[in-house]
């Protein structure tokens, strides 16, 4: 497999906290245009891998490559500037705040009078209404609070967020569970989108029907380390079941 | 169309728009932010009962601006330090050093323009310091200020020895005496300040990031917000305006004055909790704490002139603080 066409690369990723080897030399790769899913049971590392991708955690040991590049992150924000953007279970809005100065925060768009940076509020709404207007989920008013929407508005504007910003990879921490059955296929129509937009996207889902659904290639995690790594047709629900609960082992 | 209708509906544009007039009433959001206005209303229908002719002459209004106007100076850089869930108790003992420090440069005879940067750049030092603990050693917002309290109150009687200054200035005297179409000069350099921190806080980008940082400081983290920054500017602009309200009160008093009024503190504090700002941070007004510090002016001023003895008054803004904060509490 030549670096070039993979988005993301880790190789050999670990990192403890105290006695707990919570990964121990996890290797996985995302290509462009394409959902990759990352499975395991709770506890398997999935998610302090993702935090190692997106400059939450720093690893130990090991290497993360971006369009075959190696990078160091020190911060989330280093990685969103390298084109990282992370979907959190706890979304990362604020709900103080309206839905466009959620969408456009630390992003915003400004006149500068001096080292006054003045809101353009008008433009910043009229690009908010366009950012949500993709996923199709119905929300009142770019003007009213995040505080007041439902858990898949929420999302929907974590995505659109995540989504607006030229970024090369999205990583979705369980982007659908909160959600109910209407709204859950509203997101994975975003990440069908997203996708054709030839975005790298991982996914953690312990929805296998949603992975086998969505995902192009799957990598399963056990206890730290990645076990298996398959295209998606080439697997079934019973074997990522097998996979993760450990009783049956694949290269 | 939201910044024109209420002072609350810029920090939740279109929330209630769609709203009748019954719903709102309903809606504790309009409460927490109208209930200082309706304070006030009743604070001026209830003096102005008991007794028109003194309270509400042009005279006494007038005097009651005049009161308010370093007041609701302070007001504001506690108002940005409160939303971003923070607080300042150092504000008294700031503005009682930049006057000190005004009065150093002015017993040198520096020219009172010079006089009055010192006494901001003193304030803003002092808060810029607040604000660098508090963010990057991460210590309460409470016990740092509290601290400044004690340094810049013991640093203004070590430069002074303790002694006031007398500052004779014919230039200071005529601001703080005189007034235009009725309203003193000072109230309108209070108004300027109030109207520009409308601007700064819901207008511009460190405005947002300020309530972004005051609401949700993880997720504010999170999408590359400095709260470092955040933290420093708002401590710093609160310590310059301390510091810029020294010259007033210079100007008012006609000396430089070593000794802390700490009334001006738990003014500040009462009149941003009165005006609807949440303790919580990520939500504030900035024309909620001005009005607050009207009535609370307004309050004094009436107990005064109804005879009460200024013993009770304070007894009296003590109880206004707390009855509000309890009321701001329910509707929450």
């Amino acid at each position: 497999m030549s670096t070039t066409s993979l988005a993301i690369e880790c190789n050999a990723v670990k990192k403890s906290f105290g006695n707990v080897n919570a990964l121990k030399g996890a290797t996985i790769s995302a290509r462009p245009g394409e959902v990759t899913a990352i499975v395991g049971d709770n506890g398997a590392g999935k998610t302090t891998l993702i935090k190692c991708i997106a400059g939450v955690y720093q690893p130990d040991e090991g290497e993360i490559r971006i369009n075959g590049e190696s990078v160091t992150f020190d911060s989330p924000e280093s990685a969103r500037v390298a084109g990282i953007e992370t979907v959190y279970q706890n979304l990362s809005l604020v709900e103080d705040l309206t839905i466009w100065q959620n969408l456009f925060l630390n992003r915003e768009i400004t006149k500068n009078l001096g080292v006054v940076k003045i809101l353009n509020r008008a433009k910043m709404r009229e690009e908010s209404e366009a950012m949500l207007k993709k996923l199709d989920v119905y929300i009142p008013s770019v003007r009213s609070r995040t505080r007041g929407l439902s858990g898949g508005q929420r999302q929907a504007v974590a995505i659109c967020r995540a989504v607006g910003w030229g970024s090369k990879v999205v990583i979705m921490d369980e982007p659908t569970a909160a959600l109910g059955a209407r709204e859950t296929m509203k997101v994975e129509e975003l990440i069908k989108k997203m996708k054709a937009q030839g975005l790298a996207i991982l996914l953690i889902s312990h929805n296998f029907e949603q992975v086998l659904r969505l995902s192009d290639h799957i990598f399963v995690m056990r206890q730290g380390d990645v076990i298996a790594g398959m295209r998606t047709k080439d697997t079934t629900g019973d074997e990522l079941v097998a996979l993760i609960t450990g009783s049956a082992k694949r290269g | 169309m939201d910044t024109k209708s209420n002072p609350g509906s810029a920090s939740k544009p279109g929330a209630d728009s769609k709203l009748s007039f019954k719903q709102r009433l309903r809606d504790p959001y309009f409460w927490s932010d109208w209930l200082v206005v309706v304070a006030f209303l009743l604070v001026i229908v209830v003096f102005g009962a008991i007794n028109p002719s003194a309270f509400l002459s042009i005279y006494n209004l007038n005097n009651i601006l005049v009161a308010s106007a370093i007041p609701a100076i302070i007001v504001v850089g506690q108002t940005f330090t409160v939303a971003t869930a923070g607080i300042d108790l150092s504000v008294s003992s700031i503005l009682t050093l930049g006057a000190v420090i005004f009065g150093i440069c002015f017993t040198k005879e520096l020219p009172v323009w010079v006089c009055m940067l010192g006494g901001m750049l003193a304030g803003m030092i002092a808060g810029i310091i607040n604000g660098l603990i508090i963010s990057v050693r991460k210590i309460n917002d409470f016990i740092v200020t509290l601290g400044m309290l004690s340094i810049a109150a013991g640093t203004a009687l070590v430069l002074s020895n303790g002694r006031p200054v007398q500052i004779i200035n014919s230039g200071l005297a005529n601001v703080a005496i005189n007034e235009k179409f009725g309203v003193p000069y000072l109230m309108y350099i209070a108004f300027a300040i109030v109207v520009f921190s409308h601007f700064l806080l819901f207008h511009t980008r460190f405005g947002v990031h300020l309530l972004a940082v005051g609401g949700d400081p993880d997720s504010a983290r999170a999408m590359g917000v400095s709260i470092v920054r955040i933290k420093v500017a708002v401590y710093g602009i609160s310590g310059l305006l301390a510091g810029f309200a020294a010259t007033l009160a210079i100007a008012r008093i006609g000396a430089a004055e070593p000794a802390a009024n700490t009334a001006i503190l738990l003014n500040s504090v009462a009149a941003v909790v009165l005006g609807g700002v949440s303790l919580f941070g990520g939500r504030a007004t900035i024309f909620g704490p001005f009005v607050a510090t009207l009535l609370l002016q307004a309050l004094s001023n009436g107990l005064t002139i109804i005879g009460v003895a200024s013993y009770y008054q304070y007894i009296s803004v003590g109880i206004v603080v707390i009855l509000s904060a309890s009321l701001v509490r329910n509707v929450r």
